[in-house]
């Protein structure tokens, strides 16, 4: 199985740290994975986003053009890659931030209201961990929640304050999708 | 110990440089490569090693003159319009014949261009870059491992032949992040007596020169240096193969376009279609042998470049066009996706049925 997946908002948002979170879950896993983001002047307040690859198999292209999920933090995002998704491609919407619904019926949406889950978690910045928790648990949990733990540890060594909470954001994310 | 690290490649480089004792960094920042200059700042002040961010990419070449003069193990990176500056010194690093790695992240051009991957410097790369005749060795990594292997065998075959050598990436194997293990290997101290590290025991200085006034020296220094370049073409070519035996049409693509037309093949092979994939790796020296030998046995060869077209000469030149060569590129920080790629191919292979 190879999950390919575009991860997108405004910058500030922390798409890109979604993003390597899974990728350094996935490799702790033992799968293959990329990740890389889009760089550029359209980081500066405009759209950021990154493609991120976590399969069985070796990795050709890390750029993901047909995508198997996708996570739009804003509207902007949303329109820019509602159209990526494949057939069947799983779409995470922060609805908080987008009042459109998806027009696609072959694929599968699910409206998270990210950043209000993260303020009620006490820090609306935390709307990227509640979007991380919920695609993986729309995915089927690629990755053990652990192992995005022991990621966040990792990348976030010199901030161990910030851990109890984000991992209460994840598992916020997890549950809305069971609900 | 080793360990399995997730990293971006520009800092792959970094550490890879380090593991093959690279002391000394000189560079000016420019994206997409600032990060390995930003790696390198972190990172050699902890291992007593030299970073300096010289006044211009003209500066930090010529200060990797003056290191690689002395005997030690240098290098400077930079992207496509930072190495155009760079030309002028990496030319009399040649003439000099002193070892350095220089690293090239391209990124969109001519000009200023953009700061998106492209690979439109093949032709500067493996063409020498500067004037006079002479040639870098340029290995063209296509992951985040082989940034960091490849940097490690560019200082082996640096010093091996005294000769610079070029690591050609591009703004996306830079940027893109992907496991990698960096193997600590014993450093074996390299002998370099022809180094101007002080008179000590010899009878007359080393002198670090590539001025000969006299025609007559001249030319016998560039028989010398063009002796070298013809044994790194024996000795140094270097290659990937992917499902070639059977192929009707193989496509020729290198660093971060390799693996999007390697996804493109695996489409293909999925489609029942007969085609495969060949890489260089090394492009100067470039595997021309091993391409001549699969135009006999293939039917087409598409290349494909993130450039308007520049590898595609030398692979004309290598099968001396005894097979149609194709091409399919994407410029200006333009990607391709994998399935243009296999259109491209399901195109040359319905031609060749229309013939038929």
């Amino acid at each position: 199985m190879t999950h390919e997946m575009i991860l997108a908002g405004f910058g500030g948002q922390g798409v890109m740290v979604m993003g390597q979170l899974l990728t350094y879950a996935g490799m702790l896993e033992g799968a293959h994975v990329s990740w890389i983001p889009s760089y550029g002047p359209e980081m500066r307040g405009g759209t950021a986003n990154c493609s991120v690859i976590i399969s069985q198999e070796p990795i050709g292209s890390p750029i993901v053009t047909e995508a198997t999920a996708v996570v739009a933090m804003n509207l902007p995002s949303f329109e820019k890659f509602e159209s990526s998704l494949s057939p069947g491609g799983i779409l995470i919407l922060n609805s908080s931030l987008i009042d459109r619904k998806s027009k696609r019926d072959d694929i599968k949406t699910y409206n998270v209201p990210a950043n209000e889950i993260a303020s009620s978690l006490g820090d609306a910045r935390m709307a990227n961990m509640v979007a991380l928790g919920a695609l993986n648990a729309a995915l089927g949990y690629v990755v053990d929640t652990s192992r995005i733990m022991e990621a966040f540890k990792k990348i976030f060594a010199k901030k161990p304050a910030i851990i109890a909470p984000n991992e209460l954001a994840i598992l916020a994310g997890n549950k809305h999708i069971a609900v | 110990m080793s360990e399995t690290r997730l990293m971006k490649g520009n800092e792959a480089i970094g550490e890879a440089a380090i593991v093959a004792g690279c002391r000394y960094y000189f560079g000016y920042p420019i994206t997409p490569q600032t990060e390995l200059m930003e790696y390198m700042a972190k990172r050699m002040p902890q291992i007593e090693g030299v970073f300096l961010q010289a006044e211009s990419e003209i500066a930090a070449i010529n200060m990797v003159y003056g290191a690689a003069g002395a005997g030690a193990r240098v290098m400077t990176s930079s992207s496509s319009p930072g190495i155009s500056l760079k030309a002028e010194g990496i030319s009399y690093c040649a003439g000099a014949e002193l070892p350095c790695v220089i690293v090239n992240i391209m990124r969109g051009g001519p000009g200023l261009g953009s700061i998106q991957p492209a690979q439109a410097d093949y032709f500067q790369a493996t063409k020498g870059g500067g004037h006079g005749d002479h040639r870098n060795i340029v290995l063209a990594p296509n992951s985040v491992q082989e940034m960091a292997d490849l940097t490690m065998l560019s200082f082996e075959l640096a010093d091996k032949y005294r000769n610079p050598v070029m690591l050609l990436g591009d703004g996306a194997l830079g940027q893109m992040m992907e496991p990698v293990n960096l193997e600590e290997k014993p450093l074996v101290p390299q002998e370099k007596p022809w180094a101007a590290n002080g008179q000590g025991e010899r009878a007359k200085p080393n002198v670090i020169n590539s001025l000969y006034l006299k025609p007559e020296q001249l030319e016998a220094h560039n028989i010398h240096l063009q002796n070298k370049y013809q044994k790194i073409m024996e000795q140094e070519c270097r290659w990937e193969e992917f499902n070639v035996e059977d192929a009707e049409v193989i496509v020729v693509a290198y660093g971060i376009t390799s693996r999007i037309a390697r996804s493109a093949v695996e489409m293909a092979r999925r489609d029942g279609l007969k085609v495969g994939l060949f890489r260089p790796i090394s492009l100067w020296p470039f595997p021309s042998e091993r391409l001549l030998t699969l135009a006999q046995q293939t039917k087409a060869f598409l290349v494909s470049e993130l450039s308007a077209g520049q590898m595609i000469e030398d692979v004309r030149l290598a099968t001396k066009q005894i097979k149609p060569v194709h091409f399919y590129g994407r410029m200006g920080g333009m990607m391709p996706s994998s399935r243009e790629i296999y259109n491209q191919i399901n195109l040359i292979l319905k031609e060749k049925e229309a013939v038929k």
